[in-house]
């Protein structure tokens, strides 16, 4: 279970995080929605310790992440498998190669095992024919399959995605997002899904929560977000220009 | 006035807790070094990348700063009469000094920058932070090779840099100018001793970890954008250019 408590974070004196409360709950799948620069993103790096608040905690099975010793992060990382937007693939290397990386450099599994899991997880992402291209070879979708594989390949706990359908057409965004439905049904994983992609997330995510001027403005589950009388929620989730959000063009 | 103290101040401030960080860096991938696991094979990589690719420009620029020192000595020499000691002139400026020095400017023009784009650009896509989170220390994975790398390239490069400019020297002295071939190499050998040569290696060997050390940390904290990069890269340059001068001020009073 994923625990963040009255989450502060502020650059510069500018508050981006100023109270943020979330619970999400062991094999449940939550999407995270809010304006671009709401904060989505900061707060998903802080349940892996890529950033550390600056007041309140992330709890992760009851442990504090901020206050965790290298040893028990290590072994928390190793449990979480986390989807950058970029897909944070490495240029000069394989799609075989990428998805095998953390497998050679964190296990001690011989190269035709790895080749087998490797093969596995690509065939799982529609790729098994990819894997000797470079990721400046692959489209935007193919890159965001690569990151998926590579990170399922370490067979994760908790996943937690940054907007990963961002930038893609409508097609390719509603096969990415099954393909997510289609691996967390089938392995039970925890997830948090940083997105825009509404109403097409309604399908996937058992609860949304909505960030808003640094807070949880709301959770609630698919349908009820759709009939919410929240002002805040209603302009988001139905794209209104008019109402309670300030926003630049 | 005051203002422009605040201002003088702030910046040195600045730049003193950048050195600060610099050095921490520095010396957290130097225990790195001297700790298990090593990627060796990255290692080899990057004295290839450093080392092998960075002799075009090591040989074009020691063949002339050699054929320079031969026509800038040779007149001066003649007018004291001791146009013999051209050939230590040329051999103890470049062992001593120049070779050392100019190698590692090409070599922090050439890879370093190169370094400081690669790092910078992984920083900028999450490939730093991925490593992290797939439980691997970046440092220990993209500092290292390169600091291994370049301390084992840079007396190499330096090297072949002091030969090839002494080679030069010796085609403007001796073919060109009609300096005696053995008094170019006979003097030399009479003055240049195995200090002055090993000297220039240690200077070589620290020049590489600084270039390592500046070009690497700059990298990890690009800003982000194109414009992070290229700023970074420019700094990582200008730093380590400014730095071996000083470093080079700092040795030579201190070795002889």
């Amino acid at each position: 279970m994923i625990f963040i408590e009255n989450l502060q974070k502020s650059f510069g004196g500018q508050e981006v995080l100023r109270d943020v409360t979330l619970r999400v709950n062991t094999g449940e799948f939550v999407a995270l929605v809010g304006m671009s620069g709401s904060g989505k993103s900061l707060l998903l790096r802080h349940v892996v310790r890529l950033m550390r608040p600056d007041s309140g905690r992330v709890l992760v099975d009851g442990r504090d992440v901020a206050l965790m010793p290298r040893q028990e992060l290590e072994a928390l990382r190793s449990r979480i498998g986390y989807v950058f937007q970029s897909g944070a693939l490495f240029d000069s290397e394989t799609v075989f190669d990428n998805v095998a990386f953390p497998l050679r450099e964190k296990t001690r599994l011989g190269e035709s095992a790895i080749r087998k899991k490797v093969m596995e997880e690509l065939d799982q992402v529609g790729l098994a024919d990819a894997e000797h291209k470079f990721p400046a070879q692959l489209s935007g979708g193919m890159l965001k399959r690569v990151a998926l594989a590579r990170t399922l390949v370490r067979a994760p706990e908790i996943i937690l995605f940054d907007e990963p359908t961002t930038g893609l057409d409508p097609i390719v965004v509603n096969s990415i997002l099954q393909l997510f439905d289609s691996v967390h049904k089938r392995r039970n994983l925890t997830g948090i899904l940083v997105s825009h992609e509404i109403p097409e997330i309604f399908g996937i995510v058992q609860k949304i929560a909505m960030l808003h001027e640094g807070r949880i403005a709301a959770v609630e589950t698919p349908e009820s977000i759709q009939r919410s009388a929240n002002p805040v929620i209603d302009q988001f989730v139905n794209g209104k220009t008019e109402g309670p959000i300030r926003y630049q063009n | 006035m005051i203002t422009y103290c605040t201002r003088w101040g702030a910046w040195l401030v600045k730049k003193l807790a950048h050195l600060g960080k610099c050095t921490v860096f520095s010396v957290e991938a130097a225990i790195c070094c001297v700790t298990p696991p090593l990627k060796w094979d990255r290692v080899v990589k990057q004295i290839w990348f450093i080392g092998w690719k960075s002799m075009p420009v090591i040989c074009l620029t020691a063949a002339f700063t050699g054929m320079v020192l031969a026509l800038q000595g040779h007149p001066t020499l003649r007018r004291v009469g001791s146009e013999a000691f051209l050939g230590p002139l040329v051999a103890l400026s470049l062992i001593r000094e120049l070779g050392p020095v100019l190698a590692a400017l090409m070599v922090t023009g050439r890879a370093g920058s190169s370094i400081t784009a690669q790092i910078g650009i992984m920083r900028i896509n999450d490939q730093i932070d991925a490593l992290e989170l797939m439980g691997l220390n970046p440092v220990r994975y993209l500092v290292v090779p390169n600091l291994i790398a370049f301390v084992v390239a840079m007396p190499l490069l330096s090297a072949v840099f002091d030969v090839i400019a002494i080679f030069g020297g010796y085609l403007l002295g001796v073919r060109v100018l009609g300096l005696n071939a053995g008094a170019y190499f006979g003097e030399m050998n009479n003055y240049v001793v195995l200090h002055d040569i090993l000297n220039g290696l240690y200077k070589s060997m620290s020049f590489g970890a600084l270039i390592a050390a500046v070009c690497c940390y700059k990298g990890f904290n690009s800003r982000f954008g194109a414009e992070g990069v290229s700023t970074a890269t420019t700094q990582a340059v200008v730093d380590a250019s400014v730095l071996i001068l000083v470093w080079d001020y700092l040795l030579t009073s201190l070795l002889n």
